[in-house]
């Protein structure tokens, strides 16, 4: 009993959480690492491409609200999100045709790149503030949970309860869809191929006629979709407040070069990585300890670092990787 | 040349009719920054209390008073600072309403008030650092400081038969100051404060946070943050991972926000916040609803009575140096004499022209002790069936 107690404590406030976290960072960082694949720089303006990509999708809720139509248990946000998504697509394909595609023509080296990115974020960071103000925005409706604790405590009668929220089944369930969406368009669409073989190596791509402009269009989409998606599952998840997506730039990050820059693969790994490292290292394990080894009564709370350390996690994992395999767990290009 | 032969002339005409004097009155309060919601309602109050004393012509022989509104910021201790030197150096204000947050109250008070001998009285810095203060006897606070709040919280959450709690508190000196005094008022009574740990306003996400208060466990959760910020954060991931289902709030999370945003999902649950009672209240809140504002704000009541009280002071005082008057505040607001209550200015300052005391009561039951300040009535609120109801007050 004790057992099934300790294992519920884990799940109810370590697993769930952050394979919940773990999927938005994840879904963040796949946007981060194909901008760096296929265009060659980081992208710094991504966590606003995503608070921008929210806003609209929340201004598209509120008016579908309005109109009376909501998706029963469902957050009506979901029918929103391709309003978001195209106005989030037609924000950064306007963005690179006025600013990225000139250093592109120059053939500008990476790091100037960057830094224009982090002049479009700060333009976008002021856009979304204009949009939607800088204020904390719940735009969650529907049901809210899928178990929820005082259920969960009487049907099972353990002391310990579980709750899943029906945003984090969401994030999660929605998280495996993109990602296998986005897996088929890489590896069996001809356009998915146009793509890779750009990344792998620009000349030989443009050698076998493949039209640049068009991958660089197809990228920036895709880059926005996986944005807008992101932002809102996070949102509704959480909170909505514009200064919360840059924050969340740093983990993105994290996750995208702790899996490998460039690396599908390592962008979902790195999130989820980056994740239950934060959730795990800033747990108190006082209470499953408690339930596991009822005879052992430590003094404090068996807290690794507080929790006010939480990005700093972040910042460790990335330093440490960075100092011993540059490229990433999965091998991705070298920062 | 003409401005100076007008200035010479007026300073001799009003030299040689009686001693009415144009007595400056100033305000320091964060009219931008975290509260800047709150600053425009207590301005209002100091005003109304200004223009009741300075309509009525009975201060010092018919003397008029005027408001010069100063920022404080509320955040910034170093802006707090030159808004105060500026009211006292180049406004000559006679006393300053203000400040309004804690930690900025205490720089410009040490730097500024202190030394130019000037009266400080704040509507609204609760910190217990505020009570210790050398302050030369300059210093006065309307509201109650959070020791006090922290011993009324401990004897609710006893009365109630809870022995254990957790506590989080925000990060500030409001938060700070509220949670530590309320741990040591718990322990001496015999309770136990099983954890006591910050939180951070303006997150999108306190599961983390919540995760720690829920292994250090607790049969309740005492929450001193801010309702429209991590306060009710705390209260949403506490309640959706079901790591706690009471809470205590004290006044930083009191409000109709907290209702809205919980409804009956806190049945149960618990708080306080400094709220007299009474006809001053109900007074007050008539009065500034007949000049537009609305005087339930927090603090609003607090302001009108520290305007009036270093006026009244003033009177008895027969002058409105500082100096003087400052040994007055005491007096006027506590027994002997005469209770004065909101829009009864005219009435107080007449009985101590006659030679009479009074006892102002004022819009929040004014009552100083210690080193002047508030004692303070605290508001006990049940949560029950998704409303906030008033049981008692203490």
């Amino acid at each position: 009993m004790d057992i099934l107690n300790a294992a519920v404590a884990i799940l109810n406030f370590v697993v769930i959480p952050a394979a919940a976290y773990g999927a938005q960072l994840a879904l963040g960082a796949l946007g981060v690492t194909l901008i760096y694949g296929i265009l060659r720089f980081s992208n710094f303006a991504h966590g606003d491409t995503m608070a921008f990509g929210t806003a609209v999708t929340i201004l598209a809720t509120w008016g579908l609200q309005a109109l009376g139509i909501t998706l029963g248990p469902l957050p009506t946000a979901l029918l929103a999100l391709p309003v978001g998504i195209a106005a989030t697509a037609a924000m950064v394909l306007a963005t690179d045709r006025t600013v990225y595609r000139f250093y592109r023509a120059q053939k500008a080296k990476p790091i100037i790149l960057v830094m224009a990115s982090v002049g479009v974020m700060f333009l976008m960071n002021g856009f979304t503030r204009l949009l939607i103000g800088v204020d904390e925005q719940r735009f969650a409706d529907g049901e809210r949970f899928i178990i929820n604790v005082r259920d969960f405590r009487e049907m099972t009668g353990l002391q310990e309860g579980l709750a899943l929220k029906t945003t984090q089944g969401l994030t999660i369930v929605i998280a495996v869809i993109v990602v296998w969406a986005l897996f088929w368009f890489l590896n069996r669409t001809k356009s998915g191929k146009a793509m890779r073989a750009y990344s792998d190596n620009e000349d030989l791509a443009l050698l076998s006629g493949i039209d640049p402009e068009k991958v660089v269009r197809m990228t920036w989409i895709i880059a926005a979709a996986l944005a807008t998606i992101a932002g809102t599952l996070y949102g509704l998840d959480k909170a909505f407040k514009p200064f919360n997506y840059f924050q969340i730039l740093l983990p993105i990050f994290a996750a995208a070069i702790v899996g490998g820059l460039g690396n599908p693969v390592g962008a979902i790994a790195g999130g989820f990585l980056v994740a239950f490292s934060e959730v795990a290292i800033t747990y108190p394990w006082l209470k499953i300890a408690g339930y596991l080894f009822p005879d052992w009564q430590p003094g404090g709370l068996l807290q690794l670092l507080g929790t006010e350390y939480k990005f700093a996690v972040s910042f460790v994992i990335l330093i440490v990787v960075l100092l011993f395999r540059p490229t990433g767990l999965f091998r991705g290009k070298s920062v | 040349m003409k401005k100076l032969l007008l200035a010479t002339a007026a300073t001799a005409l009003a030299a040689g009719v009686t001693s009415a004097e144009e007595i400056k009155l100033g305000t320091s309060l964060g009219f931008t920054g975290p509260l800047e919601s709150m600053a425009p309602a207590m301005q209002a109050g100091a005003e109304l209390a200004v223009k009741e004393v300075s309509d009525s012509g009975l201060l010092l022989d018919g003397s008029t008073v005027t408001l010069v509104q100063g920022d404080s910021t509320c955040a910034d201790a170093a802006a707090a600072t030159a808004t105060v030197e500026r009211l006292i150096t180049a406004e000559k204000v006679k006393g300053i309403v203000g400040g309004m947050c804690s930690g900025e109250a205490i720089a410009s008070l040490e730097n500024v008030a202190v030394p130019n001998g000037i009266v400080m009285v704040s509507p609204s810095a609760t910190s217990p650092a505020l009570s210790t203060i050398e302050d030369n006897g300059l210093f006065f606070r309307t509201s109650p400081s959070d020791a006090r709040q922290g011993e009324v919280m401990a004897d609710i959450i006893m009365d109630k038969g809870i022995q254990n709690v957790a506590v989080t508190y925000t990060n500030n000196d409001y938060g700070k100051g509220l949670a530590e005094s309320f741990q040591a008022a718990f322990e001496e009574k015999g309770g136990t404060v099983t954890v006591n740990s910050a939180h951070e306003d303006g997150k999108a996400d306190y599961s983390a946070e919540v995760a720690a208060l829920a292994a250090a466990g607790g049969d309740a959760l005492v929450v001193a943050g801010y309702v429209d910020q991590g306060g009710s954060g705390v209260v949403r991931a506490a309640l959706d991972t079901g790591a706690f289902d009471t809470f205590v709030f004290p006044d930083g999370m009191v409000g109709q926000a907290l209702v809205d945003n919980f409804g009956a999902e806190i049945d149960g649950s618990f708080g306080q916040n400094p709220a007299a009672e009474g006809e001053g209240r109900d007074t007050y809140v008539a009065m500034a609803e007949e000049v537009g504002f609305d005087g339930t704000g927090a603090f609003s009541a607090e302001s009108y009575d520290a305007a009036a009280l270093m006026l009244l002071a003033m009177a008895a005082a027969g002058s409105s140096d500082p100096g003087t008057y400052k040994d007055k505040i005491m007096d006027i607001a506590n027994e002997p004499g005469e209770k004065i209550l909101p829009g009864e200015l005219a009435k107080g300052l007449e009985i101590i022209n006659g030679g009479g005391d009074i006892d102002y009561v004022g819009a929040t039951s004014v009552e100083l002790v210690g080193a002047g300040e508030s004692a303070g009535v605290y508001r006990e609120v049940a949560f029950n069936d998704g409303t906030m109801e008033v049981i008692g007050y203490r």
